[in-house]
């Protein structure tokens, strides 16, 4: 049996996404930039896209820009719009909103992806102030937090909507329109950017009822292809470019549109919008009998993240006295596909940076294993890999120096 | 769908698989803990020693893959050995006669001969 529980880090492009993108691919092959016949029919593709994905997010077609991806989109938000204040918009401000030495300041959290973290340490060295929030016992940044983060010389808020690795489910609304109150009183506004990357399936993505200024989307992670994705931007805000060129996107993301994939994206989200609350409730059924029976099976387990704002796709379980890539390694073997938090399984050989701020503890990030479920997936495939889980637990336990004698 | 030798030697796969000589021995001649669970390995090897001879050696590992195989290996490796032999024992002939390890899986080899060393010194220090 063959089961693929790792849908957190990429799925299948949807048959019905592929055949609609399909003849951008063979016959209608053109450059939307081209005025002829087949220019204006990929032109013509690129727009109703870009209508869907305005739909889906309750936003304007010009507020919508394609990238290649969700990392794309990160980087453009936070390095595009903070470049774009401190290049443009401090000559408009009033002298005395102006922080000191232009010094300006990003909230940003310590659970973000990496293309957030590293977008924010590349802005720290050209001189702007971060502030990373640790999350809360359960994964979760609080508002109060985010208030208490906010300073003078605030220009930005990037907070991931629903974390990668452990399923945490940020109040964003709550975010957005405590940001939104605070700006009120403000010369200098604080812009909110969320990395919605995977909440798209299961999460209300309308970003007037979220209130935020910047969301990124990912391709992939919704059943379209790898290498396309979405920036929200809401109008009236600045951001600078970072590919240089044509003046497609708006001028925004210079580059021959990515026609078939942004084609997909758009009937991807047209796909989640007919279906996402029965997907949810079926989804986070499967989830709950998959941790439930885990947790009672598998003695010293426990659930990483907490239960209530919790991704319905999302189980996160630390195993104690073992080691997550040889559980991944053994697991593997028996066909079952899932992702770890520990150093072995990373090139970097660091553990997950999300568990070490939620727990910091280095012993709990490298036993933990993270199962994504998927519109595919069926209480079939959870049988089978608690059956091989607990095999594999009790076997590596019986390896481990760590392991109290009951496990011999 | 890819072969996993791709990421690691079939020998690797077969010590992982089934590890050879896992557990405790009755009382040891000498033990070998070395590494950090902090760190995502910590290896422990016991060795029994009869007139200079390494007559028996059990390990235990929390680890990845190439951990558990290298400690496997090592029992196999240091097992009928004399002291002086086995002190020779480096962490190269650990990642040969596993049929080579990946570049980032090399420091498992390195525990593993630091394990060694730390149950032969253990032996030597209780003489």
């Amino acid at each position: 049996m063959k089961v693929y529980l790792d849908y957190a880090a990429t799925g299948p492009i949807k048959a019905e996404v592929l055949t609609e993108m399909m003849p951008y691919l063979t016959t209608d092959y053109g450059n939307p930039s081209s005025m002829h016949e087949w220019g204006r029919a990929a032109r013509i593709a690129v727009d109703e896209s870009r209508i869907k994905i305005a739909k889906f997010l309750n936003a304007d077609p010009a507020e919508i820009i394609f990238t290649s991806g969700g990392t794309e989109s990160d980087n453009l938000a936070i390095k595009g719009m903070v470049n774009s204040v401190i290049l443009n918009e401090v000559k408009n401000l009033d002298p005395s909103a102006k922080p000191q030495d232009d010094k300006f300041h990003v909230i940003t959290s310590q659970i973000e992806h990496h293309a957030i973290l590293n977008s924010c340490k590349t802005l720290e060295k050209s001189g702007v102030e971060v502030t990373y929030l640790k999350p809360n016992t359960d994964g979760i940044i609080e508002v109060d937090a985010v208030k208490a983060a906010i300073k003078e010389n605030t220009v930005l808020v990037s907070i991931m909507y629903v974390n990668n690795e452990i399923g945490s489910v940020n109040p964003i609304r709550a975010i957005g329109k405590m940001i939104e109150k605070e700006n009120d009183a403000r010369e200098l506004k604080i812009l909110f950017h969320t990395d919605a990357v995977q909440a798209a399936e299961y999460q209300n993505m309308d970003v007037d009822y979220l209130h935020v200024d910047l969301l990124t989307i990912s391709g992939h992670k919704i059943g379209a292809p790898k290498g396309v994705g979405v920036l929200f931007v809401k109008k009236g805000v600045n951001i600078m470019p970072m590919m240089h060129g044509g003046e497609q996107e708006f001028g925004r993301r210079a580059g021959t549109e990515n026609v078939a994939s942004i084609v997909a994206i758009g009937k991807a989200v047209e796909e989640l919008r007919n279906e996402k609350l029965e997907i949810r409730n079926e989804i986070k059924n499967i989830r709950d009998y998959f941790i439930g029976r885990i947790l009672k099976e598998i003695p010293e387990t426990e659930l990483n993240g907490g239960k209530e704002f919790r991704s319905p796709n999302n189980v996160n379980v630390y195993f104690k006295y073992v080691e997550g890539e040889s559980i991944l390694m053994n697991l593997d073997l028996v066909g079952i596909a899932a992702s770890s938090g520990s150093a072995c399984t990373s090139l970097s050989l660091q553990p997950s940076h999300v568990i070490m701020a939620v727990y910091s503890d280095a012993e709990r990030a490298h036993g933990s294993i993270r199962f994504t479920l998927g519109q595919n997936s069926t209480k079939e495939e959870i049988d089978y890999t608690i059956e091989n889980l607990k095999e594999i637990i009790a076997k590596l336990r019986k390896i481990s120096p760590l392991s109290p004698k009951e496990y011999k | 769908m890819s072969n996993i030798s791709n990421l690691y030697s079939d020998k690797v796969m077969e010590h992982f698989k089934n590890p050879h000589n896992m557990g405790e021995l009755d009382n040891p001649s000498g033990v070998g803990r070395v590494g950090n669970p902090v760190c995502g390995d910590l290896m422990e090897l016991q060795i029994k020693v009869e007139n200079n001879i390494i007559t028996d050696a059990k390990f235990q590992t929390f680890g990845c893959t190439a951990a558990i195989a290298t400690s496997s290996i090592l029992t196999d490796l240091v097992i009928g050995k004399t002291i002086e032999e086995a002190l020779k024992v480096t962490n190269n002939a650990v990642v040969e006669a596993l049929n080579g390890l990946p570049p980032v899986k090399r420091h498992c080899s390195v525990l593993a001969e630091e394990a060694l060393q730390k149950a032969i010194a253990d032996f030597q220090n209780k003489k």
